[in-house]
């Protein structure tokens, strides 16, 4: 099992360099350059000030050089500078990689929380009422438009209601763990609300499968109990395709919560990264994109792991 | 300094202060020192420069008590250390034009200092840097100036209170999400109304104005806030909760010709567009009548304004005429024009995709332009592609619609002088649809060296009628600031210029509810 790990963090190691590359070479060939965006912001900047700027910036270098310039000082543990945060990247990233994993770890839960139940439920009544009405409720969070869902709990619950805040992680000069919790609220119910459908789902399906399987019916003729064979024999070996999916769930850390995070304006790395690539924040957005890449990378390893914990007949000596 | 963001300078204006401004009025005025320098009051002389040119003398008094947020007083050491960041070509600073300008700044005294100019131009008093804290951020330019856009104060620790001379100075601030703002206790100016000012930075409009409605934010900026379309739309659901002013400004939203192009490049069919082009249409029926109809690049609040020009008020009649005596004839109305070998006239219009406003105005002209027998093909791209790429590699075919910026009574140098034609691929001026008159570029030269004020309006009546007759842009409109204001807040100013609102924040007050109400609810 350890060599099994050593070699897959290997693999991951050789992954995030080549992506290094992909990502810094896909950004420096997007059109326009921070000092092109400048001159558009400054009617004074003349041609000599455009000139100076890419030179400071090194942006008057070819792209091989800038990105073994960037890649010597990434490996004597410099990532860089942030250009809009004039931050040392890794001092913007981490803060906002905890606020993005409160808030898609609270979703996640959540989600789970809620799929689970519902998708047992309605696999083991297939087409009974209650199946049509999970699958609806399902299609319906599939189905909703996230940053429409979002507003509508804002208008619901924060115009209207008044029972929650319409953004912000804090209120200034608060900041205990009652207030953001009450920040969190919405932006969580909304992520859940747009995550657990596809969840239910794979949940159902992956159980339907599974109660069909001869080991459910041996199960049941030894005399079992129903909850003892949904929940110890079909369930666990249902959980091997969700396990698989929501490991891939962890690129979300960047795409997924981004309209979420915009909407309720929330400190993580889906926003600060798309800030980054349409700010020609370089350092930035390779950082956030390979931080991404880390973590489905080893989201999956742990799925892998998780296999063999869920099917004895996985084994990784 | 170091970054030309509109959000900054809304921030900075809380709580730094430019030692000139122009205000709400378009008057340069005083914002640090005691009397505005000019020739006349002799606060400003020519001098002598070594090499025989003429340059100026200008002298600035600073206002008695100024000092920083810590209590250590504003100095002319501190202006002496901005020039000297500012023109520092490893500080990252993004435009040096002023700092190069300057050949050194004299120190006087603790509140007087002299700064002397390398060349004589009617903006001689505008020309003087905004005080940096010396006593704060000297160490950091003095270790590496190549370091000093990473390791400033402001970005090292922007709560300082030392960084701040203005009447708030910032207090907490979450990059991103908010700054928060107090009074400066050493402030020796008029005392602001409110103890603190929260800045929220919220990126989606929808969002916004649910902030707004929930009673999270009380008020939207117009200088960075929604876009008029928006504001129109929330003044009709919600005519009376709020107030809304509009400011039309200096953002000149036109069409940019690609005057080497041989179609666009013949001023008869530029001319013919014009006509053909129903603007006063545009403004009313988009935008309330909010955005006036440009007649050319100078706003009519602009001292060199003047409507003495060559108009072009919609008449199809008189734009088919025009496309006739230039070879695009059709033989039916309602077809498209062809020349003479049979190839219609077709051209194409490029702006940035996703701007709902522009893409809006696209449509109507399209519309307009079919009446006169000229296919327009709409070709939008991202802002990046289309500003990176397309207009400063200057890649496009016939017309391309976006905005220029600029500042009361700004010299048109970087977009109509020939000197400034970037040559393809190459960095360079702002002349990007390739505009040579050498008339023009004459009354350029002159114009910015003229120091008599009726002398310089004159040059640019004269700049102005050629430009309208030639017609190397096609004028649309103003565009305009749109703020939302609770009822009882007063004293917002909107200015139309790049200076914000928040540069004289201390003005800003709160309604007397048993005054009569005069607010200015959608005016």
């Amino acid at each position: 099992m350890l060599s099994y790990i050593v070699q897959r963090l290997v693999q991951t190691a050789l992954v995030l360099f080549v992506m290094s590359f992909i990502i810094y070479a896909m950004i420096g060939l997007m059109p326009g350059d921070p000092i092109d965006l400048m001159v558009q912001a400054d009617p004074d900047l003349t041609a000599a000030d455009q000139q100076r700027l890419k030179a400071l910036y090194g942006l008057d270098q070819p792209l091989t050089t800038r990105y073994w310039n960037w890649l010597t000082a990434a490996l004597q543990g410099d990532f860089g500078y942030s250009r809009l945060f004039a931050q040392p990247v890794l001092d913007v990233l981490w803060p906002r990689l905890g606020n993005t994993i409160v808030l898609i770890g609270c979703a996640f839960l959540l989600s789970l929380v809620i799929a689970l139940p519902a998708g047992i439920a309605a696999a083991t009544r297939p087409r009974s009422l209650l199946d049509n009405a999970v699958n609806l409720g399902a299609f319906a969070g599939i189905s909703v438009p996230p940053f429409w869902l979002a507003i509508l709990l804002i208008i619901l619950f924060a115009v209207t209601l008044e029972w929650f805040p319409a953004g912000g992680m804090t209120d200034p000069g608060e900041g205990g763990l009652l207030d953001q919790l009450h920040h969190l609220a919405l932006p969580v119910i909304a992520l859940t609300l747009a995550r657990v459908g596809g969840i239910i789902r794979y949940v159902r399906a992956a159980m339907m499968e599974a109660l069909r399987q001869d080991y459910i019916r041996t199960a049941r003729a030894k005399g079992l109990s129903r909850r003892r064979v949904l929940i110890s024999h079909a369930l666990r070996n249902a959980m091997i395709p969700v396990v698989t999916i929501l490991a891939l769930d962890m690129g979300m850390l960047v795409s997924g919560a981004l309209i979420t995070e915009t909407i309720f304006g929330w400190l993580g790395m889906g926003k600060t990264v798309y800030d980054a690539v349409l700010g020609n924040d370089y350092n930035l957005a390779l950082m956030g994109l390979l931080f991404a890449t880390a973590l489905t990378l080893l989201a999956n390893l742990a799925a892998d792991l998780a296999y063999a914990w869920l099917d004895p007949r996985i084994s990784y000596d | 300094m170091l970054d030309a963001m509109l959000a900054k300078s809304y921030l900075h204006g809380l709580a730094r202060r430019p030692v000139v401004a122009y205000g709400p009025d378009w008057e340069l005025q005083c914002m640090l020192c005691t009397e505005l320098p000019t020739l006349e009051n002799g606060l400003a002389e020519r001098e002598e420069l070594p090499n025989g040119d003429t340059g100026i003398a200008v002298t600035y008094t600073l206002k008695e008590g100024l000092s920083w947020a810590d209590g250590e007083p504003v100095t002319s050491a501190d202006i002496r250390y901005a020039w000297q960041v500012g023109k520092h070509p490893k500080t990252g600073v993004v435009s040096q034009q002023i700092y190069a300008r300057i050949r050194d700044i004299e120190i006087v005294n603790d509140r007087t200092f002299v700064v002397h100019i390398d060349r004589v131009t009617y903006d001689y008093n505008a020309t003087v840097p905004t005080p940096l804290p010396r006593h704060i951020d000297r160490a950091a330019f003095a270790q590496d100036p190549a370091q000093y856009r990473n390791q400033n104060a402001f970005d090292r620790d922007p709560t300082d209170p030392g960084l701040y001379l203005g009447p708030y100075r910032m207090v907490s601030v979450q990059r991103g999400v908010r700054a928060v703002y107090e009074r400066n206790p050493h402030w020796p100016g008029k005392k602001p109304e409110f103890d603190r000012i929260i800045v929220r930075a919220i990126q989606n409009t929808a969002a916004m104005e649910a902030n707004l409605l929930s009673g999270t934010v009380d008020m939207i900026a117009g200088e960075t806030g929604m876009s008029i379309d928006q504001v129109l739309a929330l003044e009709t659901r919600h005519p009376e909760r709020l107030q809304y002013k509009y400011q039309a400004g200096l953002v000149y939203e036109h069409i940019e010709f690609n005057l080497e192009n041989p179609i666009v490049g013949d001023r008869r069919v530029r001319r013919a567009l014009a006509y053909g082009a129903n603007r006063q249409a545009i403004s009313e029926q988009l935008f309330d009548g909010k955005q006036p109809v440009a007649l050319h690049n100078v706003n009519p609040r602009d001292p060199g304004f003047t409507d003495d020009v060559q108009r072009y008020p919609y008449d199809p009649e008189r734009a088919r005429a025009l496309l006739d005596a230039a070879g695009w004839t059709n033989d039916e109305p309602g077809q498209t024009r062809t020349d003479a070998n049979g190839k219609p006239l077709r051209l194409t219009i490029m702006t940035t995709a996703g701007n709902r406003t522009r893409e809006l105005v696209q449509q109507v002209l399209q519309s307009d332009w079919d009446r006169i027998g000229v296919d327009l093909q709409i070709v939008n791209e991202p802002p990046r592609v289309f500003f990176g790429q397309t207009v400063s590699g200057r890649d496009w075919d016939h017309m391309a619609m976006f905005a220029w910026l600029s500042a009361p009574e700004s010299v048109p140098r970087s977009t109509l002088h020939s000197e400034q034609i970037p040559e393809k691929g190459e960095v360079g001026g702002q002349n990007y649809k390739g505009y040579a008159n050498p008339r023009v570029d004459a009354l350029i030269d002159r114009m910015e060296r003229e120091l008599d004020d009726e002398k310089r309006v004159d040059l640019w009546h004269q700049l102005l009628k050629i430009y309208a007759r030639d017609l190397p842009t096609l004028p649309l409109y103003w565009r305009a600031q749109a703020f939302v204001l609770p009822r009882w807040l007063t004293g917002v100013e909107p200015t139309g210029h790049q200076y914000t609102t928040t540069l004289w924040v201390e003005d800003w007050g709160v309604r007397d509810p048993d005054a009569t109400d005069q607010s200015d609810g959608g005016g």
